[in-house]
């Protein structure tokens, strides 16, 4: 046990030293010098000579990335061409919107999927389940950014339940603050509660034809109580695995839902950034996002693990 | 039996009108997809223009049938970049295995760690934008994916009696690999195939919404979304009808894909 949680911690150092290759080498085959933009055209030949030891742009490769990486684990991400402020102090209250929409955007997805996921098995091929596979269907073919302006436009201009574009930062209160973002996470879980929902129900439907299952009822247990007390456990397996996938998509979805509600999140400084050029910015941003999936991945793996006792030692 | 059919009709119903509605798109629109006219300026919709007028006066309708068929390009596009290069590279892994395949399988980890669009906005950061560089920014991206689902169907056939009886007989790799092997993972891949397209229109509208997909004279449903939630309120049409697109057409092949993998099982 201890032995395999050792290994599987080493793979991931690994996968995160790669992810920090990847986002390196990435805007180091860029065409053009950054000097380019933070100097105009018109800069000298010596300017551009001195920015460019000033920025490390004139040592090997492998001397630049470990630089930007130790830098990088110091907390220090660098300086932004266009605003002329290290990187982590313009983050650092960018990432608080991003984080809050796909952490609650996770809890919208269970607190909707789980229940609709056990009903649509529960009643397979009836009525309800009927209708929910047409509503599942339909759900998963909207873009987030779509379901965001039918959110904006059906709960903001047309019920007033909220002021479209109105975002409260959570200094400004913390209440409203929830209350706001409620929204645009709904946008962000729609789609992807339809997908846990088709994924829980085949899961529990392959699931109950398992001889525990009739053990269970053989003993007397009602159908429901067996639903959820011995047949969600078994089945809730590989929807673990797969919304710890959902969350690199929860974290992108939130990036372009940010831009419908115009919360000033991670999203927008990105986009804003890309359109600027302002690479260490986006560079940044590349990381931590990877970083979180990679992480998020991780801690599903281990949570399939302590979920499933038959995997102990594996 | 009953189920699969309906999946398989309503899918392939609403491909084929999608596939019409782009088709004509490319051939005819009703009014020049670009052109002003201030008089029609935010115009509900009417018998002149069905879907109404945008912002600046340009015929919603024409603008679907064009920004349709741009997406349409460009999904294909991508999906075609990202099948063969993913085709290829995964039934070379799946088939001989060994070191290549695990770096190459690593490699194709710590990409799809990344959510794909947020990799695509990067390499837009580079290139710029522009209908090739989206194209070629969500190919390359979709090549991870594929490769992983070719791969995993090639080591399911691998071991399999009639490539052995193909290998004893001397037939060589290749034909082993593209005659013998591949016509089984089809459905697999063809299931693959519809998920990748869907992924690929879904992409392209969302980089567009964010103003990082194609060139700004190219009609493109994703940019008339963006333009469109400005007037929400007033002209709700302006972005009820693109997003009627975008879903139909996903819709309808999601549901293709649907059938095709109850026919797996």
């Amino acid at each position: 046990m201890i032995k395999t949680g050792i290994r599987r911690l080493l793979l991931l150092a690994v996968t995160l030293l790669l992810v920090t290759v990847l986002a390196f080498v990435a805007f180091s085959i860029i065409p053009g010098d950054p000097t380019d933009s933070i100097l105009g055209m018109n800069a000298t030949e010596e300017q551009i000579a001195v920015l460019r030891s000033q920025l490390g742009l004139d040592l090997p490769l492998w001397q630049r990335y470990w630089n930007w990486l130790s830098g990088f684990l110091t907390g220090d991400l660098g300086t932004s061409y266009n605003f002329d402020m290290p990187v982590a102090t313009l983050l650092s209250s960018r990432i608080v919107p991003t984080l809050t929409l796909a952490g609650m955007s996770f809890v919208l997805i269970l607190v909707i999927s789980v229940p609709l996921g056990v009903l649509s098995a529960r009643y397979a091929g009836g009525r309800l389940d009927k209708a929910l596979t047409v509503l599942t269907h339909l759900n998963m073919s909207v873009p987030g950014f779509v379901m965001g302006i039918a959110v904006v436009y059906l709960f903001g201009l047309v019920l007033k339940w909220f002021r479209p574009g109105g975002y409260v930062s959570p200094e400004e209160g913390l209440g409203a603050y929830l209350r706001f973002m409620l929204f645009p996470s709904l946008a962000v879980a729609l789609p992807k509660s339809a997908m846990t929902v088709k994924m829980l129900r085949s899961s529990i439907l392959s699931e109950l034809h398992a001889d525990y299952v009739r053990t269970a009822r053989a003993k007397g247990n009602p159908p429901g109580a067996t639903l959820w007390r011995h047949v969600l456990r078994n089945a809730m397996l590989p929807v673990v695995t797969f919304l710890a996938t959902i969350m690199a998509e929860l974290l992108a979805g939130s990036i372009v839902v940010e831009q419908v509600f115009s919360i000033p999140g991670l999203g927008q400084m990105l986009v804003s950034s890309i359109g600027n050029r302002d690479y260490p910015v986006v560079q940044a941003i590349i990381v931590l996002v990877g970083f979180a999936v990679v992480v998020c991945n991780f801690l599903a793996d281990s949570v399939y693990h302590l979920l499933d006792p038959r995997l102990k030692g594996r | 039996m009953k189920k699969r059919s309906w999946y398989f009709t309503c899918g392939m119903g609403l491909t084929a009108f999608m596939l019409l509605y782009i088709v004509v798109g490319f051939f005819w629109t009703p009014c020049d997809p670009t052109a002003l006219s201030s008089a029609d300026k935010l115009a509900a919709p009417s018998a002149a223009h069905i879907f109404g007028c945008d912002h600046l006066g340009r015929d919603v309708f024409s603008r679907t049938l064009a920004g349709a068929g741009t997406t349409l390009v460009i999904a294909l596009a991508v999906v075609a970049v990202g099948f063969v290069f993913g085709l290829i590279i995964g039934a070379l892994c799946g088939y001989y295995g060994g070191v290549l395949d695990s770096v190459v399988m690593r490699l194709c980890d710590a990409i799809t760690a990344f959510p794909s669009i947020l990799l695509a906005m990067v390499v837009i950061a580079i290139t710029g934008a522009g209908t090739y560089n989206v194209i070629a920014a969500l190919g390359v991206l979709f090549i991870p994916s594929f490769a992983r689902l070719t791969r995993g169907e090639f080591i399911k056939y691998r071991e399999r009696d009639f490539v052995k009886a193909a290998k004893l007989a001397h037939v060589s790799d290749l034909r082993i690999l593209f005659v013998h092997i591949l016509p089984n993972t089809w459905p697999v891949l063809l299931s693959g195939l519809t998920i990748g397209f869907n992924n690929a229109v879904l992409s392209e509208a969302s980089m567009s919404f964010l103003g990082i997909g194609v060139g700004p004279s190219e009609a493109s449903l994703g940019r008339m979304l963006s333009e469109g939630q400005s007037v929400l309120l007033s002209a709700p049409w302006c972005t009820f009808f693109p997003a009627l697109v975008i879903i139909l057409l996903v819709l309808g092949v999601g549901l293709l894909g649907e059938a095709a993998r109850e026919r797996i099982g």
